[in-house]
């Protein structure tokens, strides 16, 4: 069972969603929220690539979207503890405070 | 013997590298035994060829030696080499027996300190580079002569340099003979560029055969030439740094400043005088300038107290005699008055050593008195040089080489009678400055006396003073002794003379002689029998004013202050910080702001470089898009 | 179909708009958690099972548990609310909702003047897609484990010690 949607609706909610993400990434103060954001742009990716696959009806869509999501996975393990450490050194979660590298 | 000539100029430099190296390690017996003996062992040397010279003359009347090329540029191919004739050997000889007798004086008269042998290296590098000026067969090399005089004088005037005021007088000095200097290269650059050669002997012959007499070129490089001399010979408008020259001690006054150096300008317009021959303009301008300058110094030399002053303003005086024999085509004459300025002049500063010496150091003629009894020698000898000086007739040498020089100022087709006029003025106002010395230094009362001169000393105050009796007889066209005259005639072209002026020769003669002992007699009137005159014409109104004026060398000192010395001081001043460099700053500064700019984009912030990516790649698309 | 997935992808939408938007941690995970299973339906739609399931079982059920798990640990959530409304005023999102709206014109600009491409209708079975790994795509599965091993080693290296820290002794093991 399958929908039959035209191609560019498809893309056009992936890019609704992407930039919904973004939206939440360039807003947000805390840690734990840019997180989440950049994890509802890694989805929209995902979705992308699932969506050209079903446009050519190839596996490799869906294949890229298992690898994208072994990367999310490490990607927030890895993230997560250093925010730990980022709570644990600064006391808040505001990630504006974690800006040694200005100038 | 001719092949000996390369020892003349190396023996000094050798004595000056020894002492540069050795001196502070040698005891000071040693420093004067090397110091004054390079400079005898090259007197001997010139004797010697001499009278090589003299008893077989080489084919053409001159020698020539190369000694290497130095190098090679295209068609530019500068060779060392020395040449000898009449001119360069008399000017050998002369430098190098008085340079002997001034530094055999100075072995006793510099204290021996630890400056001693300091003193003797430079003044032996000076005589090396005067020679080496004289010698040289290139301007090229004439100018490293010419430079090295110049650095020389610039050592020895500053030689107590820890007065700060010996220091600025030996940067006056500098200075002004470097516009001189300035003016001599760019001659040499328009004559090479003309002639494509600096060989002396080459240059002149492709000027006499490519030149057209009064030809611009011919009157720009003649006048450079004459730029350059005008500065190292102190004549007007660079005459200003040799009075305050005389800061240094009393045997560099007595070498550079009257002996030699000063003459190098004489020298040079001597060598070079086809070149002026071929630019009777600047010709003109020579005699013009020596007649201007000698009356000019002669009545600054009236009003002055400073004894040494006196002598440095005589001898700018004399020199500007020379300047005015060139002028009108006495080349010989000029020379042969040379010889005889160094003889006397020599001696006139080097007995006046002695005084100040004995003094504790006393300048001001007034100051001193009495000298006559005291120093029995010093007065006979300064008075055989003051005679001299005032060219009393028949028994001085300066009687016969400045009549010379009177004589062909009115009898030579470039002279004339205002010019012979002028010259007998300036003798009359030289025997009433010269005997106002010995009248006021030497007669009257004097104080207690702290020293008295060494052998050493006393030797050289005695040969000169012979000299400037009796040199006369060296420079005479003609006779038995007159080899310097000899020589001359042979090197340098004859006289021209206005034929119908010669009818009138035995009373301008008689004038000339005469004009000696009146002066001799107006200063002893004025000095001796009427003192009072004296005071009351010093401090009377005009005479105040104008003597005043002469003081302070008719003001050209003030001139140059207001007019070159102020404005240059102001604008570096203004320029302090340098205004071109603002530029370079401004560089700087935008450079800074740049970068100030783009640090305040690097805030550290995570969302904010969010922000710049996603502004990018909004904009990136909008471009790929839309355009 | 078409409504269904239609349906689906505007819960996804406003279920990620609120994860964006919600001032308390845990309630913003779980609207995220809401987006993830509609966006899993949508993948359902487009005929790619295999991915659905997967979304649904590890982005849903690990990641978002692992965010729930931090969450809890950095006791965010109700006590951080009045900082976040302190954070969120509206002049804050101002900026960003600009962008956004100007990089969602120019993509619908783009889509517009390519036109109507249809899907092309079939299902692609997970059979097809293990056959794809075990073949073509081998070395990135390779490498794909290998990240999630360093991801681990990471993960536990920097929670050791961290832990470390906070105690002051060593930890016991």
């Amino acid at each position: 069972m399958s929908a039959q949607v035209p191609f560019e609706h498809c893309v056009v909610i992936v890019g609704v969603l992407f930039f919904v993400g973004l939206m939440g990434v360039l807003v947000r103060r805390d840690m734990i929220f840019l997180l989440l954001s950049l994890e509802i742009m890694i989805n929209a990716a995902g979705l992308a690539f699932i969506v050209a696959g079903a446009r050519w009806a190839s596996p490799d869509g869906q294949v890229m979207f298992l690898f994208i999501l072994s990367v999310a996975a490490a990607e927030v393990s890895i993230g997560l503890a250093l925010v730990l450490w980022l709570y644990h050194w600064h006391r808040t979660v505001d990630v504006d405070r974690a800006s040694e590298m200005r100038g | 013997m001719l092949d000996l000539l390369w020892l003349i100029p190396v023996l000094p430099f050798a004595g000056f590298l020894t002492l540069v190296f050795c001196g502070r390690r040698l005891p000071a017996g040693a420093i004067a035994a090397v110091g004054s003996g390079c400079v005898g062992l090259s007197m001997v040397a010139s004797l010697l060829i001499l009278a090589d010279f003299i008893g077989a003359p080489p084919p053409g009347l001159s020698y020539s030696q190369t000694l290497w090329t130095w190098l090679q540029i295209g068609g530019f191919a500068p060779v060392l080499g020395f040449y000898l004739d009449g001119l360069s050997l008399v000017m050998v000889v002369v430098i190098t027996f008085v340079g002997f007798l001034i530094l055999l004086y100075s072995t006793r008269f510099m204290e021996v300190n630890e400056d001693y042998s300091r003193f003797f290296a430079y003044m032996n590098l000076f005589v090396g580079s005067m020679l080496l000026l004289v010698l040289a067969d290139n301007l090229l090399f004439l100018y490293l002569g010419w430079e090295g005089v110049g650095l020389c004088s610039y050592l020895l005037i500053g030689f107590w340099y820890r007065e700060s005021e010996n220091g600025k007088a030996a940067m006056k000095a500098f200075l002004v003979t470097r516009i001189g200097d300035t003016s001599l290269v760019v001659g040499f650059f328009i004559l090479f560029m003309s002639l494509g050669t600096l060989q002396i002997q080459d240059l002149v012959q492709k000027a006499g055969n490519l030149w057209v007499p009064g030809s611009s070129v011919a009157t720009a490089a003649a006048a450079l030439l004459l730029g350059g001399a005008v500065g190292k010979s102190a004549q007007l408008p660079l005459q200003t740094w040799l009075p305050d020259a005389m800061a240094g001690p009393t045997p560099v006054s007595a070498l550079i400043h009257a002996a030699t150096m000063v003459t190098a300008g004489v020298y040079l317009i001597a060598r070079m005088h086809l070149l002026f021959i071929l630019a009777p303009y600047v010709q003109f301008i020579v005699a013009l300038i020596g007649l201007v300058t000698l009356l000019v110094a002669g009545a600054s030399a009236l009003v002055q107290r400073d004894i040494k002053k006196i002598l440095a303003y005589s001898t700018m005086s004399q020199v500007g005699y020379m300047f005015l024999a060139l002028g009108v085509g006495a080349w010989s004459a000029a020379i042969s008055h040379f010889v005889t300025h160094a003889f006397f002049k020599a001696l006139l500063f080097l007995s006046a050593g002695v005084v100040i010496q004995a003094l504790d150091n006393e300048h001001d003629i007034f100051k001193m008195g009495g000298l006559r009894k005291t120093f029995p020698i010093a007065f006979w000898t300064f008075v055989s040089g003051a005679v001299s000086l005032s060219a009393f007739p028949f028994v001085t040498a300066g009687f016969y080489s400045k009549e010379m020089i009177l004589s062909l100022a009115w009898s030579s087709t470039k002279g004339g009678a205002w010019l012979w006029t002028a010259g007998i003025v300036g003798a009359l106002l030289t025997s009433i400055y010269a005997f106002r010395m010995v009248f006021v230094a030497f007669f009257g009362n004097g104080g207690p006396v702290r020293m008295r001169p060494a052998v050493a000393m006393k030797a050289p105050l005695v040969i000169l003073s012979i000299l400037s009796i009796v040199g006369g007889l060296l420079i005479l066209p003609s006779g038995a002794l007159a080899i310097f005259g000899n020589l001359l005639h042979a090197a340098l072209p004859g006289d021209r003379l206005i034929p119908a002026a010669s009818s009138s020769h035995a009373v301008l003669k008689t004038v000339a002689s005469l004009v000696g002992p009146v002066g001799c007699f107006v200063a002893g009137f004025l000095y001796l029998a009427r003192p009072s005159w004296v005071a009351v014409l010093a401090d009377n109104g005009f005479s105040a004013i104008v003597g005043r004026f002469w003081f302070v060398g008719w003001g050209f000192d003030w001139l140059y202050k207001g007019l070159l010395v102020n404005p240059f001081m102001w604008i570096a001043r203004i320029n302090k910080d340098d205004v071109i460099d603002l530029f370079y700053r401004l560089c700087a500064f935008a450079t800074a702001l740049g970068a100030r700019a783009l640090v305040a984009t690097q805030s550290g912030k995570v969302r904010w470089y969010v922000m710049g990516m996603a502004l990018g790649v909004a904009v990136y698309i909008a471009i790929a898009v839309f355009l | 179909m078409t409504v269904a997935f239609y349906v689906a992808s505007a819960v996804a939408i406003i279920a990620a708009f609120m994860t964006v938007t919600r001032l308390n941690a845990i309630r913003a995970l779980l609207y995220f958690v809401v987006s993830l299973l509609a966006v899993a339906l949508i993948m359902l739609l487009l005929g790619a099972p295999l991915a659905a399931a997967l979304e649904a079982i590890i982005y849903a059920g690990a990641i978002m548990v692992l965010f729930v798990f931090v969450v809890m640990i950095l006791s965010i959530g109700p006590r951080q609310v009045s900082q976040e409304r302190q954070w969120l005023r509206s002049s804050v999102w101002a900026g960003p909702a600009v962008l956004t709206l100007i990089l969602l014109i120019e993509l619908l600009y783009v889509l517009t003047k390519a036109g109507r491409t249809s899907m092309s209708g079939g299902q692609v079975a997970p059979a097809q897609v293990g056959r794809s790994l075990f073949g073509p795509y081998l070395l990135g599965v390779e490498l794909a484990s290998m990240l999630l091993l360093v991801g681990l080693v990471g993960a536990f290296h920097l929670a050791y010690r961290l832990g470390e820290n906070k105690q002051g002794n060593p930890r016991e093991e």
